[in-house]
């Protein structure tokens, strides 16, 4: 790093604190840990209570927008930090996979009458399909060109659906129905199980317990074989595949991974907003996203969900400062890449690969050639 | 005969980057190529490895073609790579990118782990160490102890003196020598002309994606056209002039 820049002493004090804390966590015994994080799913319960909405967003409802945009972002970041942070692959259109939930969830609740459940588990099916439908030719490109190709998904996702009368066109789908209730179960005033239009806090919770499946599954996936080779190919995906990694199959396993958890979020979010249309799914949502990722950390879980956590509340924090608010939270970004450019919660070997200057996220995925890879060798791919 | 290389030829894009390159390797031996920036060095041996597909031609492993096979494949089978430069995952520890070289294995690899810290006792010192943190002749050490680990038949090396000092460049070849001697074919690709004919059997000039010479390295060292061409014109100078561009694309 610049010796001369002065922001360098901050940045390093900063980062040697962090170190300090993720080594302390590290060394915390097993049982420590799982009260941890009962404390944190607790916390997440406790959440939506009135008094920490004051505080949190005093000018809107905080149930609400617990549910979108906190926990869509966070569990939407969960997903694209498995393509961008684990396998190192720049994906610009992951609003494509949130949208092919959201339209299975809307088709098949109202012209075929399915329950949610069943809609959950056949729409990730379908998602898993589009991430493999868009892996298997795209993901032979690299670094930009990829980020160019799924850019381009994104939006060929939503104009299809914008020009198809037969799902709505432009005003998409009206009267999806909700996750079918179970009435009566009261925690404290709320029912718990009941999801209909007036309680948003039923939906969020389901996204609670969305969210705790997915992070375990997705932590038990970054700690297995498939995990080390994701690893392997975000550092160095020739060195991958001469190690015997098969690059591709484990890039697709990737995207299906992804797409999966971005569909999961759709379809839940369609069955809560009763209406969805093609304007639901921009791109400055993947781009939101992805901000959220590189900001928070991407390749580590806890700063991921920080990460998407401060994007979606920032603007509706500062929501009494109207359009102001959107040009804070500019300066926020800007501000986090100066102070933090390896993001909020970086993992310790995400910071060794940005240090190293080629390949992984050092470079988002893309691969721009570091101080000793060669210029052209890139461009050739 | 071990790996049989027959006329492949190999395009990126429409610019044909090998013209017909056929390389035969022994068991037992060490072949090397050399050439200067630009002839082919480095997408021979990709192609080899399966990095890069080819337009025309044969590659024969072990009496089978694997002209078609993937690259991660081609590892169980036998092919070992330590790619070029610094080819190795900067993020890992020392230990966990030696434990990447046994990816594909299915057996323990407990046995090569301890002879790659045996072969290269820094590797030892610096196991837990991020790899992207070590010096180059480090990391060059690491690449080839990881290309062990899946106890490859023929180890492919690219440019192992890349950037490295006279005297690691030194030890490195040394190593490469045991290496041979434990009985592991090795191919080798190097600009360091000198080094690598000294230390191999046979070898092949490469010029503009073909095979100009083939000899027995010694001849070739003796060479007056090698010598001038590659060798500083026989002033036992060890380097070759410095050469800053890349020279994997053509």
């Amino acid at each position: 790093m610049n010796e001369k820049n002065p922001l360098a002493g901050f940045r390093g004090r900063l980062s040697h604190f962090a170190d300090q804390m993720h080594d302390r966590w590290l060394n915390t015994p097993g049982w420590q840990r799982w009260i941890v994080y009962a404390a944190l799913i607790v916390g997440a319960l406790l959440l939506p209570s009135e008094s920490i909405g004051a505080f949190m967003s005093p000018d809107t409802d905080w149930a609400s927008i617990l549910f979108f945009p906190i926990g869509t972002f966070v569990l939407l970041a969960i997903g694209l930090n498995v393509v961008v942070g684990q396998a190192g692959l720049l994906d610009l259109g992951f609003v494509a996979f949130y949208a092919v939930g959201g339209y299975s969830m809307a088709l098949l609740g109202t012209r075929m009458g399915w329950d949610f459940w069943l809609i959950m588990v056949v729409g990730i099916g379908i998602c898993a399909l589009s991430g493999i439908t868009l892996g298997a030719p795209t993901l032979r490109l690299r670094g930009d060109y990829l980020a160019i190709v799924t850019l381009g998904f994104g939006e060929i996702i939503r104009i299809t659906a914008r020009n198809t009368d037969e799902i709505g066109g432009p005003n998409g789908i009206r009267g999806i129905p909700h996750p079918p209730s179970i009435e009566g179960i009261m925690i404290g005033d709320v029912e718990i199980f009941k999801y209909g239009v007036l309680d948003p806090r039923p939906y969020y919770y389901l996204l609670v317990a969305l969210a705790v499946v997915v992070i375990i599954l997705v932590k038990r996936w970054e700690k297995s074989r498939v995990g080390r080779a994701w690893a392997a190919i975000r550092e160095d995906e020739d060195a991958a595949e001469v190690m015997g990694v098969p690059t591709f199959r484990f890039k697709m396993l990737a995207f299906a991974i992804g797409a999966s958890i971005g569909g999961a979020m759709g379809v839940l979010w369609a069955a809560k907003s009763i209406s969805i249309n093609p304007n639901d799914f921009q791109f400055l949502l993947s781009a939101t996203i992805l901000a959220a990722v590189v900001m928070g950390g991407a390749g580590n879980l806890p700063g991921v969900m920080l990460g998407a956590f401060l994007v979606a509340w920032l603007p509706e924090r500062f929501r009494g400062l109207q359009e102001y608010r959107m040009l804070i939270f500019g300066a926020v970004l800007v501000a986090l890449m100066i102070f933090r450019p390896e993001g909020l919660l970086p993992s310790r070997q995400r910071k060794a690969e940005l240090k190293e200057g080629s390949g992984g996220m050092g470079t988002l995925g893309a691969e721009v050639p570091g101080p000793q890879s060669h210029g052209e060798e890139v461009a050739s791919k | 005969m071990l790996l049989e290389i027959k006329d492949i030829h190999v395009h990126y894009g429409k610019i044909a980057a090998l013209k017909g390159i056929s390389v035969e390797v022994n068991e037992g031996e060490i072949v090397t190529l050399i050439g200067a920036n630009g002839a082919g060095k480095t997408t021979t041996l990709k192609t080899i490895s399966g990095l890069r597909g080819l337009t025309s031609g044969k590659i024969i492993f072990d009496g089978r073609d694997i002209s078609k096979m993937p690259g991660h494949k081609r590892v169980v089978a036998g092919l070992g790579q330590a790619p070029e430069g610094r080819g190795i995952f900067p993020g890992m520890t020392v230990h966990d990118n030696l434990l990447m070289g046994a990816y594909a294995r299915t057996t323990s690899s407990s046995k090569e782990l301890a002879e790659a810290y045996e072969l290269f006792p820094r590797l030892a010192e610096r196991r837990d160490q991020a790899a992207g943190t070590m010096s180059g002749g480090e990391q060059q050490m690491l690449a080839i102890g990881r290309a062990l680990m899946a106890r490859p038949k023929v180890l492919l090396l690219d440019e192992p003196s890349m950037g490295l000092a006279p005297l690691l460049v030194q030890q490195i070849f040394s190593i490469i020598e045991e290496i041979n001697r434990r009985g592991v074919t090795v191919l080798l690709v190097e600009q360091n002309a000198q080094q690598a004919l000294k230390l191999a059997h046979r070898a092949y000039v490469l010029e503009t994606g073909r095979v100009v010479k083939s000899a027995a390295a010694s001849d070739l060292l003796n060479d007056p056209a090698v010598q001038a061409a590659y060798l500083g014109g026989g002033l036992g100078h060890d380097e070759p002039p410095a050469q800053g561009a890349p020279e994997s694309r053509a």
